[in-house]
């Protein structure tokens, strides 16, 4: 350590976290996984905007909304409060 | 407050949509339990912002989850504190910003200062700190994400835990039924500093969530805002319910929305509801029911302390509604 020490200027600032977390994929934490009826969506972003992962994507082009299964953690949330009811949470076949 | 402004009166308006396309500055990847209340929160307020920011968080879940080196899920400056001084922490930076602004150093005409913390770093450790700031007048905005317990620990009561909430330092069983003691007014202590912005929010109501964060930036000085957010690791609830008893313990009245603006009180829409039609008013129990850490209220013996729950529930909206006709 001696000799080659750095001086407290050359340190950086504080200790950085360099990868984003986008990197680090927690869609397989999940058991069940949200079906959706594409055609009965009506886009209220209800499920988009109280997803806590941000998982679930507004494709404004299509008009309907999109999940993102490499960070879907399976909670749920999306089918609960979806207003038309057309989210369910499934267990996909271990044959698969 | 001699510094401050009132806010504009013309409210952000967007759209649902607007806010979909925002940019995620909280981003996924984040290693909250599945089902997080205070990650939905986090997602929202971020999506509120209206330019350059710097948060600074203290300890606690949505730090810990959000910053596992080598990863982080910020978008934007991001600065990790310790429990007791997430708001000094903010008034340095807000402080060194306005000096390099003055210096020509920095361009930007303004830049926001986020301070973030659970109800442990601000109802109990952090709360000198976030008088003091308060007191100074920074211009910056405190947020408070209350999941009413130290979930990140392994669920201990803190300040905020609810009377009769089961948690591991005040357990329910033949000695005493959950937390005897009454959760901390905060909001009316943050009151009492005379500052010009408090407001309560939940993420069921998100835009109403959104437009407070907004406001809150806006302003000139120092503003606070209390958002519940539930937990259902600590509260013991199915993960797909959270946003559910976001909604519940409005209905109840239980954590009922309301914001300050220069100092006159008033409820927002949600809960404005329940003071036009009192009888739309759900009873307690109905929050209560599904939430481990409340089962033992409904056993026989402690139906007397259920209708003691209600009753100081009751007394609590009715002592908020007095203070919104008189400021």
């Amino acid at each position: 350590m001696s000799g080659q020490e750095k001086s407290w200027k050359e340190l950086m600032f504080a200790a950085v976290s360099p990868k984003p977390s986008t990197d680090f994929l927690t869609g397989d934490w999940k058991t069940f996984t949200p079906v959706y009826d594409k055609e009965k969506c009506v886009g209220c972003l209800q499920c988009a905007m109280l997803c806590p992962e941000g998982a679930i994507i507004w494709n404004a082009a299509a008009g309907k909304v999109e999940f993102n299964f490499n960070y879907c953690k399976g909670c749920g949330i999306c089918a609960n409060e979806c207003r038309v009811k057309v989210i369910s949470m499934s267990m996909p076949d271990k044959e698969e | 407050m001699t510094t401050s402004t009132p806010i504009s009166q013309d409210e952000w308006k967007f759209t649902a949509k607007d806010a979909a396309l925002r940019p995620d500055l909280f981003f996924s990847g984040h290693r909250a339990c599945a089902g997080c209340g205070p990650a939905t929160v986090l997602r929202l307020i971020m999506k509120a912002t209206r330019g350059p920011t710097i948060v600074t968080q203290a300890t606690g879940c949505m730090e810990i989850v959000s910053s596992i080196y080598p990863y982080t899920s910020w978008g934007l400056p991001w600065l990790h504190t310790a429990f007791e001084n997430v708001a000094a922490n903010a008034s340095g930076i807000e402080a060194a910003v306005k000096a390099m602004q003055k210096r020509g150093k920095i361009k930007q005409e303004h830049i926001d200062v986020i301070a973030l913390a659970g109800d442990g770093g601000t109802y109990d450790i952090g709360f000198q700190a976030l008088s003091g700031a308060l007191e100074r007048g920074h211009d910056f905005l405190f947020i408070l994400y209350d999941n009413e317990g130290y979930m990140n620990t392994g669920i201990q009561r803190s300040g905020a835990t609810p009377t009769g909430a089961s948690t591991t330092t005040t357990p329910a069983g033949t000695v005493q039924p959950g937390k005897l003691e009454k959760k901390k007014p905060l909001t009316d202590i943050v009151l009492a500093h005379d500052i010009e912005y408090v407001a309560t929010a939940t993420p069921y109501y998100w835009k109403d969530l959104m437009i407070k964060v907004r406001k809150g930036l806006e302003i000139k000085g120092p503003a606070f805002l209390h958002i519940f957010a539930p937990c259902p690791r600590g509260w013991r609830t199915e993960p797909a319910k959270t946003m559910e008893y976001s909604k519940l313990s409005v209905d109840t009245c239980i954590f009922p929305l309301w914001e300050v603006v220069n100092g006159k009180r008033a409820l927002s829409t949600p809960s404005k509801i329940f003071q036009l039609s009192p009888q739309k008013a759900k009873p307690i129990t109905d929050y209560f029911e599904g939430q481990g850490r409340f089962r033992h209220l409904f056993k026989p013996e402690n139906k007397q302390l259920l209708d003691q729950l209600q009753e100081a529930t009751n007394k609590q909206w009715q002592k908020l509604l007095k203070q919104c006709e008189t400021p």
